[in-house]
């Protein structure tokens, strides 16, 4: 039986906006008379949600509004949530920086948070020092750090430099050693934000494993916050999506993370394409929509290693035989990644005996596009010519995946993720 | 669930017990302590050609100058003592706490990058700048002992008496002074920036109106209550007594500065505690 180690009771956090500064002193002394009066602070009733997009004159703004969750010893939560969700509001009314406006948090156990990688660290001083620093910073006696020092040094690989002030160090080697520092805080709960995203590919399977040791050897509480798809998803159990203040999702992490997929729906610049005249041709054959599916459900965000279909409808005036409908995915610099070709994956030419609107449907049983942003060419042939052509018909977000299955990506996001083995012959 | 009301670690909450001062935390992170005076002392004179002899060089410039605009040129008496040994003996003690107090005031203001990313009781990097404050200032005493022997064997006009066993009460008096009103300025600019400007040049003219550069019997009867309830003018008036004996002594002015100082130290945690928990948000 697993015991509750954090209980979130309608936490809420209120910022202001514009400029903190001006007439700060007149709405501290409102305070202080609706305080002396006995009334509530006229300034907590503003009501509007966190939506960055919408202007809508009010001076405060709520980060978080009545989150309620628990978490159990031993469990990985991960959150995730679009930027200004209220994630790194939540990471820092967790780690104490800042308070709530209203509601509690319960915890059981040292908390130590990894808001940052290398807290403290001054460059003039040495490895040995900064691990010092950063140790105390968290929390620890110089007794426990001295005890942990050798461990510490070599989960970094910087022992030759233990000795060098930091400022001589590469950054992936100061990311390292402020991690291994975090490593071994050995605290109940360990709160982690985005720090993975440092420090090189085998690092970060270093860090992940780490963190999954911590976890399931020793029982500790985890809590995730992170953009990286694939590291989300072969560490965590548990995910919670954040939206706008609220927790919108909260359950298994794959369907969190589907859930998070196809509901982020800013990503999709313009839906249909029968308005678009910036294409060439159109007159007889005209793409009329294109639409990205994961199974049943439509997504807007793609991950890399996912199964995709893209259904492209288009409508027709008069019988035609169609040679070709073409696919291009080109990169944010307008290189081409993939092509796919109707005339390469069915034999036949095909033949529409008559007017109206088809569909046809791309399957990508393993996308290979790594995390990044891109665009799709459509186009159609028939066989004397080009039909329809239209450039960048939509733009899709990709997200890194768990495309090798076990959670590890090269870190270059170039060409295509291909399926492949490796071996040592000796 | 009954049993779990008690056994929850920590509670957050935005309510704020105004007296919870919380010092054992303080205590527990006293390693932290030591290592933001090891970081200050270490990066001091990093880089530097004279390194730590930088904390000579300005008191001996200082009293130089004093020496000859107030003492030459104005003419301000210094009751008979040698200038230069007068001079170093208020600039010494009003530097440790003048130095104090400007650092201690932006304590929120430089530290927020740390601050906003880890947690750990606030109330440890005003105490260590206190702390790391007194390394410089143990140096500037001893440049003043050394003058002060020299001047005692040469039969200059002082007359060092047992007060001198105060000293270390003195000192601590400078550091909880600075330390108080740099915990109320520091809470305090975090959301009113003006203070700073105000800082500045008011370290400066308190100065002017402490009895650093001239002895409190040079001030009209009048005004010397003003004077004086400046807690440094205490300080700085008994420092002079004990080694130059000349200056102001009485226990009961040092029992009344003690507990102003007491006071606004009280008041600073007090104000500093309320600010700490959500300085970030407004800083």
């Amino acid at each position: 039986m697993s015991k509750t180690v954090i209980k979130v009771e309608n936490l809420s956090k209120q910022y202001r906006l514009g400029q903190v500064g001006t007439g700060t002193l007149s709405h501290d002394l409102n305070r202080w008379w609706a305080r002396v009066r006995g009334k509530e602070d006229p300034f907590k009733k503003v009501t509007a949600t966190n939506d960055r997009t919408v202007a809508d004159g009010s001076e405060y703004v709520w980060a978080l509004k009545d989150i309620n969750f628990e978490v159990k010893e031993g469990e990985i939560l991960g959150i995730i949530g679009k930027n200004g969700a209220g994630k790194s509001t939540l990471l820092k009314i967790l780690s104490k920086v800042t308070g709530p406006t209203t509601g509690t948090i319960k915890t059981k156990g040292r908390i130590a948070s990894l808001l940052e990688v290398g807290t403290g660290f001054h460059p003039e001083m040495t490895g040995r020092e900064n691990i010092f620093m950063n140790g105390t910073l968290n929390g620890m006696n110089r007794h426990e750090i001295r005890a942990k020092l050798d461990e510490i040094v070599d989960f970094a690989g910087v022992a030759k430099y233990l000795d060098t002030p930091t400022k001589r160090y590469s950054s992936g080697m100061t990311v390292r050693l402020g991690f291994a520092v975090a490593a071994f805080l050995e605290p109940e709960i360990l709160v982690v934000d985005e720090v993975l995203a440092v420090g090189d590919a085998e690092f970060q399977k270093k860090a992940i494993g780490k963190m999954q040791d911590v976890s399931k050897g020793e029982g500790r509480t985890v809590l995730f916050v992170s953009h990286n798809m694939a590291a989300i998803q072969s560490l965590c159990v548990r995910l919670m999506v954040l939206n706008q203040g609220n927790i919108s999702f909260d359950g298994a992490t794959l369907s969190g993370i589907n859930y998070y997929l196809s509901n982020d729906s800013f990503n999709v610049e313009c839906k249909s394409l029968t308005e678009r005249t910036d294409r060439s041709g159109g007159h007889n054959f005209r793409f009329e929509t294109i639409a990205i599916y994961d199974g049943d459900i439509e997504v807007d965000k793609l991950i890399s290693g996912g199964s995709y279909e893209f259904r492209l409808g288009f409508s027709l005036k008069h019988p035609e035989s169609i040679a070709a409908i073409r696919m291009i995915f080109r990169d944010s610099e307008g290189f081409i990644r993939i092509l796919c070709n109707s005339s390469i994956v069915s034999n036949d030419n095909l033949v529409l005996s008559a007017a109206g609107y088809y569909q046809f449907h791309f399957l990508i049983h393993k996308f290979p596009l790594p995390a990044g942003n891109y665009s799709i060419d459509l186009a159609s042939f028939s066989i004397q010519t080009e039909e329809d052509n239209i450039e960048k018909a939509i733009m899709i977000d990709v997200e890194d995946g768990d495309f090798y299955g076990n959670g590890r990506l090269p870190r270059l996001k170039h060409g295509v993720l291909i399926e492949y083995t490796g071996h040592l012959i000796t | 669930m009954k049993e779990e009301k008690e056994a929850w670690d920590d509670i957050i909450s935005p309510r704020h017990n105004l007296l919870s001062l919380n010092l054992k935390e303080v205590w527990r992170y006293r390693d932290l302590l030591r290592m933001f005076v090891k970081r200050d002392f270490v990066t001091f004179y990093k880089q530097t050609i004279l390194g730590p002899i930088w904390f000579f060089i300005q008191p001996i410039f200082t009293t130089i100058i004093y020496t000859f605009v107030f003492g030459n040129f104005a003419g301000i008496s210094t009751d008979e003592v040698p200038p230069v040994l007068f001079y170093m003996a208020g600039i010494t003690c009003w530097n440790y706490f003048a130095d104090s107090l400007n650092k201690t005031a932006t304590t929120f203001t430089t530290n927020q990058q740390i601050f906003g990313k880890v947690y750990f009781p606030r109330l440890v990097v005003p105490l260590s700048i206190i702390t790391s404050n007194l390394m410089k200032f143990g140096i500037q005493l001893a440049l003043f002992l050394a003058l002060f022997a020299y001047f005692l064997l040469t039969g200059a006009p002082i007359q060092p008496n047992a007060t001198i066993l105060l000293l270390p009460y003195l000192i601590l008096m400078m550091a909880l002074l600075g330390l108080g009103l740099g915990l109320i300025i520091t809470s305090m600019t975090t959301k009113y920036r003006d203070l700073t400007f105000l800082l500045q040049f008011g370290v400066q003219l308190l100065m002017y109106g402490t009895p650093v550069i001239y002895p409190l019997s040079t001030v009209p009867e009048k005004y010397q209550w003003l004077v004086q309830i400046n807690p440094m003018t205490t300080v700085i008036e008994t420092f002079k007594y004990a080694f130059l004996g000349k200056g102001y002594f009485s226990w009961s002015y040092l029992g009344l500065s003690s507990i102003g100082i007491l006071m606004l130290l009280m008041a600073g945690i007090l104000i500093f505690n309320k600010t700490e928990k959500n300085f970030m948000d407004t800083v």
